[in-house]
């Protein structure tokens, strides 16, 4: 038995919670997740399939990879091909499709790419190779920023000098809002509860107000996915919006105060280019000036191909939840997860790789 | 029988002349000698029963070539030895050729040999005929072994490696925990700890099998699962068939330490390696015997009904999740773990 | 990516802990937090430590579902009562 793993896969409490769904509400309502990780455990639990018909359930714009310009994928591509850098890399970025080439195919061809778990292995690449430039291609929302943060902060106090950061982090309050404002019909969100436990609450507090939308912070087991979603129901039947947390074991309402303030230290916000979305106002977070020197983009001037995007591919509209996977013209047909096309394929929390793994 | 001087493979070794002699005789004559192999012939000549002949070629390149549980000699043994017993078939003689990159320790060339012949033993088959090639450094990476297998069988069982006769209602079942063997190889190239360790399941199936196919004569189809997991051979009952199947997730066993590993490492059992598991689907009113008789058996202690095939939704496979959901088994996105096997 | 997992700390070694998922050993950087102790449970994110569990919240939220069955019940038998749909 796994703790906090375990406990909540009860099979008999979640079949319990599925009634209480079905009685909660007849209203027909749709909620979206926003996190790659609930896409994942969603279909892998086969959830959908335990809910009653008038409940739907859209998957949005939470995978990092997804959501990340093809452009960011080019850059690296031009980078790993200097023989004086070693990219070091989650292996969530290895095969997602540039414009013409991936990491994995740079590799192949002799470039130097090592896939990392933690920036700190990054670190003791860059202390090891003294005469090579280690680049991270740093990717992930409030959850996965921290450890980034902390890996500046660690180079500094190290005095590393050849460790640089290419940055496509992002925020996830943006994106929340512009899907509703681009007119994607929701009646709530599954909030992320990764990203929470960083963020606390505070960051959904103007949604429910703004937007008549319920926010539950959800865990990631049946039991809290099942149970976040009959707070959403139950919120919606009585026509109270609000931010509430299932997972509280996990995330507490003013989130991990010591994380947000590293992020701040090292971060600041900038505009950003989200697939799917466009550019967000003050979505995405690059290096402060007095990291500049650790900016990969500032310090290493590199020559990128022009971004080429794929036709047909419908990402885009997938993300926003204004199109299934099952409704774009290459799902399966050109696009598998061997031969994906766009990111929402490639990555393993993208919707159109859940869906077709799992066909829920 | 001339011993080795040298500490390391060289390229002479490969050449076909001294060295070459010295190293056959005097590690590979040591450990596989069996009458056939002792003549030193070109072609080992053997005799068979009159009737079908199953035979197998595998290659083996897993790294590392020493994993908790195993070697990429004992894996070479079991993997072709598997393939045969599957299709219902009484494996007897294998083939061994070895490409070895120059430089590799001999003790550890020494090690593998060794044990591939324990196995061969333990198994009951003999390795007959081999070859040994050297390459330069860096040309292979430290050691590739292909093999073939010859084996006999039976009219009655021919229908085995087809699962022609597969019908709605036949069970499907399992030896025992998936995972093992691609999470050993994890652990391994991580250097993970464990608190307790975790073995590689690679084992040679055939007296398993073999006991099996004495209680029942109704075994419908048998697959072993070695790369891509469970849910590859999932998908092999299926493809291209006029029927489905569900999978009960709960029923199917994975040791406490694999879980934790995928846990942590966000893999799913399911597309895990394994060197060392068979699926059978049986008729329905076996099923329970089988088991039974696996429990009886080293290799089969954990064995479990897993699932069954259905009417519906031909051609497709879904998993009834352990909480009461269901959802489709697919095949693994071909990610996972390089050289695995 | 998304990837957090729920390890306990088995021990502690200036800002890197040992910890342990059924079984597996790992290593966590402890920078994102303070006051953690061996015996606590944490989720770890790309090497990292990200935040405490609290027990006594993970216990609360599985009796939950007892309570909500309890109040569902309830409400059960007071609209049948009433004749009224109690919200």
């Amino acid at each position: 038995m796994i703790r906090y793993i375990d406990e909540y896969r009860n099979k008999e409490m979640v079949l319990r919670l599925a009634g209480q769904i079905r009685e909660a509400t007849s209203r027909s309502l749709r909620f979206m997740e926003v996190c790659g990780g609930h896409t994942m455990a969603i279909h892998k639990f086969g959830i959908p399939s335990l809910l009653p018909g008038n409940i739907r359930l859209l998957s949005g714009p939470g995978c990092p990879v997804c959501v990340t310009d093809r452009k960011f994928i080019d850059q690296a591509v031009s980078y790993a091909r200097r023989s004086d850098v070693i990219i070091t890399t989650y292996g969530d970025l290895i095969r997602v499709p540039g414009s013409s080439s991936t990491l994995d195919a740079e590799k192949s061809k002799g470039s130097d790419i090592r896939i990392i778990y933690s920036i700190l292995d990054a670190l003791a690449i860059a202390k090891q190779n003294p005469g090579k430039k280690i680049i991270f291609p740093g990717i992930g929302f409030e959850t996965t920023t921290p450890p980034s943060a902390a890996g500046i902060l660690k180079a500094r106090e190290e005095g590393i000098t050849n460790f640089y950061l290419l940055s496509s982090h992002k925020v996830m309050p943006p994106a929340m809002e512009a899907l509703i404002d681009e007119g994607v019909e929701i009646d709530g969100y599954i909030a992320p509860g990764h990203v929470s436990t960083i963020t606390g609450t505070s960051i959904y507090r103007d949604i429910p107000g703004k937007f008549g939308l319920g926010c539950v912070i959800s865990g990631f087991e049946p039991l809290d996915l099942m149970q976040s979603i009959l707070m959403l129901a139950l919120q919606m039947e009585r026509g109270e919006p609000k931010v509430e947390i299932q997972y509280r074991r996990a995330v507490r309402p003013e989130g991990n105060p010591k994380a947000l303030e590293m992020i701040r230290k090292v971060f600041e916000p900038r505009d950003d280019w989200w697939r799917g979305l466009g550019i967000l106002k003050s979505s995405g977070l690059g290096l402060r000036e007095e990291y500049s020197d650790m900016d990969a983009e500032k310090t290493i001037p590199v020559e990128v191909e022009k971004t080429r995007e794929d036709k047909g591919c419908r990402c885009g509209d997938i993300l926003k939840g204004l199109a299934t996977p099952g409704e774009c013209k290459l799902f399966d047909r050109v696009c598998t997860p061997l031969n994906p096309v766009g990111a929402c394929m490639v990555s393993n929390e993208g919707a159109c790789h859940a869906w077709y793994r799992y066909r829920t | 029988m001339k011993t080795n001087k040298n500490e390391r493979i060289l390229l002479g070794h490969g050449s076909g002349g001294k060295l070459t002699h010295e190293l056959i005789s005097g590690l590979f004559m040591k450990y596989f000698s069996n009458p056939h192999l002792d003549l030193h012939t070109d072609s080992a000549i053997m005799r068979a029963e009159a009737g079908h002949i199953a035979f197998t070629t595998d290659a083996f390149v897993v790294d590392p070539i020493f994993f908790p549980g195993g070697d990429i000699g004992k894996l070479a043994v079991c993997g072709t030895v598997n393939d045969i017993a599957v299709s219902g078939a009484r494996p007897l003689w294998l083939s061994a050729a070895f490409i070895i990159e120059e430089g590799l320790p001999m003790a550890e060339l020494e090690r593998i040999v060794a044990g591939m012949a324990q196995e061969a033993g333990k198994a009951g088959v003999e390795i007959v005929t081999g070859d040994t090639k050297v390459v330069g450094r860096k040309q292979c990476d430290k050691l590739f072994i292909t093999t073939a297998g010859l084996g006999v069988i039976e009219a009655r069982h021919l229908g085995i490696g087809t699962g022609e006769k597969m019908i709605p209602g036949d069970k499907i079942i399992i030896n025992g925990s998936i995972g093992d063997h691609g999470m050993a190889i994890m652990s391994a190239r991580n250097e993970l700890q464990l608190s307790s360790p975790l073995l590689s399941d690679c084992a040679s199936l055939n007296g398993l099998i073999e006991s099996v196919m004495k209680v029942s004569g109704n075994i419908r189809f048998m697959r072993d699962a070695t790369r891509g997991g469970l849910s590859a051979v999932i998908g092999e009952l299926v493809r291209g068939r006029p029927h489905g199947l569900v999978i009960n997730e709960e029923d199917i066993p994975v040791k406490e330490n694999v879980r934790g590993m995928c846990e942590l490492l966000g893999f799913d059992p399911m597309y895990v390696a394994n060197e060392g598991k068979v699926l059978m689907v049986t008729a329905a009113a076996d099923a329970q015997k089988i088991v039974e008789c696996m429990h009886q058996h080293e290799y089969g202690r954990d064995a479990r009904i897993i699932g069954e095939i259905v009417p519906d939704h031909p051609g497709k496979a879904w998993l009834k999740t352990c909480v009461g959901g269901n959802r489709i088994i697919d095949l693994p996105a071909g990610e996972q773990l390089p050289r695995i096997c | 990516m998304c990837l957090s997992i729920p390890a306990r700390i088995d021990s502690i070694e200036g800002d890197m802990a040992t910890v342990s998922v059924g079984g597996v050993t790992y290593q966590a950087n402890l920078q994102l937090l303070d006051d953690v102790q061996t015996g606590d449970y944490i989720l770890l994110h790309t090497g990292f430590a990200i935040q405490k569990l609290d027990p006594e919240e993970a216990l609360e939220t599985l009796q939950t579902f007892e309570d909500f069955d309890a109040l569902n019940r309830q409400m059960d038998e007071e609209e049948k009562k009433s004749g009224e749909r109690i919200i």
